[in-house]
């Protein structure tokens, strides 16, 4: 069976001309960058080049990107480093809704005595900045804030966070692995003083990541040993991953207007026909800003996991912010941050879109789901009752 | 990905008795919707009112929840009610070729809509899981709060299944599987099933005035119920107490919580055990 594959949320294709572009650093060019022959100095040029394409993508300058192995890294870099920085601050400010690889990080962080407090958000998923006012004080080491939610796509006001937290003088760390390449980011403007991206969002392999550091910001680094990385990051370099990430953010700045116009097009038409042929239909976060991508519509009386494996019958690959399919037993921490009601917190499905995505394949989707919930909601008893009154 | 037997699939894609028998003899119903799962048995017997001759099934849950509902109802099928009684939740997780561990909570479901509906046919109590809608008629100490499970309930899953870890109570019943916060009291019944500890009995003070009544119950929920609650971002705060009904409100992430109607009860089986039996607990805006 042929996927269609609208679970870009979770990971994405390797786009063919990135693939192509690191294919040679495998047998050929498996120089050591750090080498001082000719045959790793032809390699550090590439991962110059790609450092720089990196950095175009963010609107900073190369010396502020430091290349990880993935996202969760960067984020684990990010906090530990604020707090080495500031080993005298014992205290955190995160939110409700971030991804675990801050989230599992702050609150193991609070077991060893360190104060954290999640932001809450609101049911359309935005955060209170007046709640950031009030939490943050002199003790405040780090802010960590996502920049998009990887469930519902919603976009949080990362610059206006950013000035509140600059005001206070504390570092400011944002999490933006769903958003590089989606939507604009300018460094170069910007209160951020840390930021995480990871390869594998955006049409790169997995296991490459990068993280922004804005210069003149105090840094410790996580991983210790080589120079590599100016001293900020030691480990030979993924050489061939780095240059598909280069070439990864190159394309994905060449593409961004049809992602914010075509790729957002399919999504909107999508969540229009779906919300009007399904009653009982929510869009979480919808009264948000969001990620051009991205929808997670919570569906009443079904259950997601059930959804998912019809779909996937289909050949349709999304995914649930539901309890059975991640192996936990409630929804998920976003959703019920946001106060999902519980008669649908148990049936979300997200649907997040690349440009592979074609218009033929958001017809079928439109085609596929109504009957699904239907047929689901027939076998439910509170389906049932629904459908009958 | 669940690594799902072909039976599974096949009985998840192809449910076998879906439905409703409009003259049913026995109906049982476990679950709710936020569970995440519930299920509805309907059963008719023969004349004689001793055989089941149909069966039928209405399930909210994941795939493997329809599954088991589905080999709930081609098992019994012509059992008596008494032969239908022995069915085991391994049983019916066996009749699938298997269950992954962590959704041996939906075998013991089904196992439990039938025992509710057989009960309630022959008029008997109700046995106590607690998450079936039949909070009143349920004996037995809430444990897990989370998702309303009594200790009998427990207790009986782990001696039928011979669990031995938390986890594996989890992956069978679901209980810990949400905050976590009853796990001690799950390895404790773990520990006495297994024979090797008995019951400390929970002292509770003999009779109270009502003024002393209100202050153990302000007393029990500082000191007690709402650090628990601030764990997980939430709180509550007391509205009034007259006699034994407490009023309270929730705060923070506990409003709107999907769990909050559990909350409450969590509140007043806390409020039960350390300071009278006669308080019922009540959520109200405020
Ligand atoms: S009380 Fe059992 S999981 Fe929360």
């Amino acid at each position: 069976m042929k996927e269609l594959y609208v679970d870009n949320n979770a990971t994405t294709k390797v786009d063919e001309a990135v693939f192509e572009e690191m294919r040679p650093y495998f047998c050929e060019l498996y120089g050591n960058p750090s080498s001082m022959h000719f045959f790793g100095g032809q390699v550090q040029k590439k991962v110059d080049e790609a450092r720089n394409r990196v950095a175009a993508l963010l609107g900073a300058s190369p010396d502020e990107i430091i290349f990880t192995a993935c996202g969760t890294e960067s984020d684990n870099t990010a906090i530990r480093s604020a707090l080495e920085v500031f080993p005298e601050k014992r205290h955190i400010i995160t939110t409700r809704v971030e991804h675990p690889a801050v989230l599992t990080m702050c609150r193991n962080l609070a077991k060893r005595g360190y104060r954290v407090t999640e932001l809450n958000v609101d049911s359309a998923g935005r955060l209170d900045m007046d709640e950031l006012r009030k939490a943050i004080d002199d003790d405040t080491a780090i802010v960590s804030i996502m920049y998009a939610n990887n469930e519902t796509g919603v976009i949080f006001p990362i610059e206006e966070a950013g000035a509140i937290v600059k005001e206070k003088g504390a570092l400011f760390h944002t999490d933006a692995v769903q958003a590089v390449g989606k939507i604009p980011l300018d460094m170069a403007n910007s209160a951020i003083d840390m930021l995480s991206l990871s390869g594998h969002k955006l049409h790169a392999p997995k296991g490459t990541g990068a993280l922004y550091l804005r210069k003149g910001v105090p840094f410790r680094p996580f991983m210790v040993g080589g120079h590599q990385e100016k001293n900020r990051r030691a480990g030979t370099e993924n050489t061939a991953s780095i240059i598909a990430l280069g070439k990864a953010c190159e394309l994905a700045a060449r593409h961004m207007e049809k992602e914010n116009t075509a790729v957002k097009g399919m999504r909107d038409r999508l969540e229009k026909e779906l919300m009007r042929l399904i009653p009982n239909a929510r869009i979480n976060g919808g009264g948000a800003e969001r990620l051009p991508n991205t929808v997670s519509i919570a569906f009443e009386f079904v259950e997601g996991e059930a959804i998912l494996l019809l779909l996937s019958e289909k050949g349709i690959c999304a995914s649930s912010g539901s309890a059975c399919t991640s192996g936990s037993l409630e929804p998920s921490h976003v959703l019920r941050a946001m106060g999902v009601p519980f008669t649908c917190a148990h049936g979300s499905i997200r649907f997040s879109l690349s440009r592979f995505n074609t218009a033929g394949e958001i017809d079928l989707i439109i085609r596929e789901v109504p009957p699904i919930i239907r047929r689901l909601r027939e076998m439910s008893p509170f389906g049932r009752e629904f459908l009958r009154a | 990905m669940w690594d799902y037997t072909d039976k599974v699939k096949e009985h998840f894609l192809n449910p076998r008795n879906v439905g409703e028998i409009k003259d049913a003899d026995a109906v049982g119903e476990v679950g709710s919707l936020a569970c995440g799962d519930a299920l509805k048995l309907f059963v008719k017997l023969d004349d004689g009112k001793e055989r089941i001759v149909d069966a039928k099934f209405q399930t909210f849950g994941c795939g493997s929840a329809i599954a088991s509902s589905s080999a709930l109802t081609e098992m019994i099928k012509g059992k008596t009610l008494d032969e239908a009684l022995q069915i085991t939740n391994k049983e019916i997780a066996d009749f699938l070729g298997g269950l992954p561990e962590e959704k041996m909570h939906c075998s013991v479901m089904g196992q439990e809509a039938l025992e509710v509906a057989i009960a309630k046919y022959r008029g008997h109590a109700v046995p106590a899981h607690g998450h079936d809608h039949e909070h009143e008629a349920m004996e037995g100490e809430i444990v897990c709060k989370c998702f309303g499970l009594t200790d009998q309930f427990l207790r009986k899953v782990i001696a039928g299944n011979r669990l031995h870890t938390a986890e594996q109570v989890t992956h069978f019943t679901k209980a810990g599987g949400a905050c976590g916060g009853c796990i001690p009291k799950i390895k404790a019944l773990i520990a006495e099933v297994l024979g090797e500890k008995t019951k400390e009995e929970t002292k509770k003070p003999e009779k109270l005035t009502n003024l002393r009544k209100m202050q153990l119950i302000q007393d029990v929920l500082e000191k007690e119920i709402r650090p628990q609650l601030w764990a997980d971002g939430g709180d509550l705060e007391l509205i009034d107490i007259d006699g034994g009904k407490v009023q309270i409100a929730f705060r923070k992430a506990c409003a709107g919580c999907v769990s909050s109607g559990y909350t409450a009860k969590f509140v007043e089986q806390k409020l039960r055990e350390l300071v009278a039996d006669d308080i019922t607990v009540e959520e109200v805006e405020g």
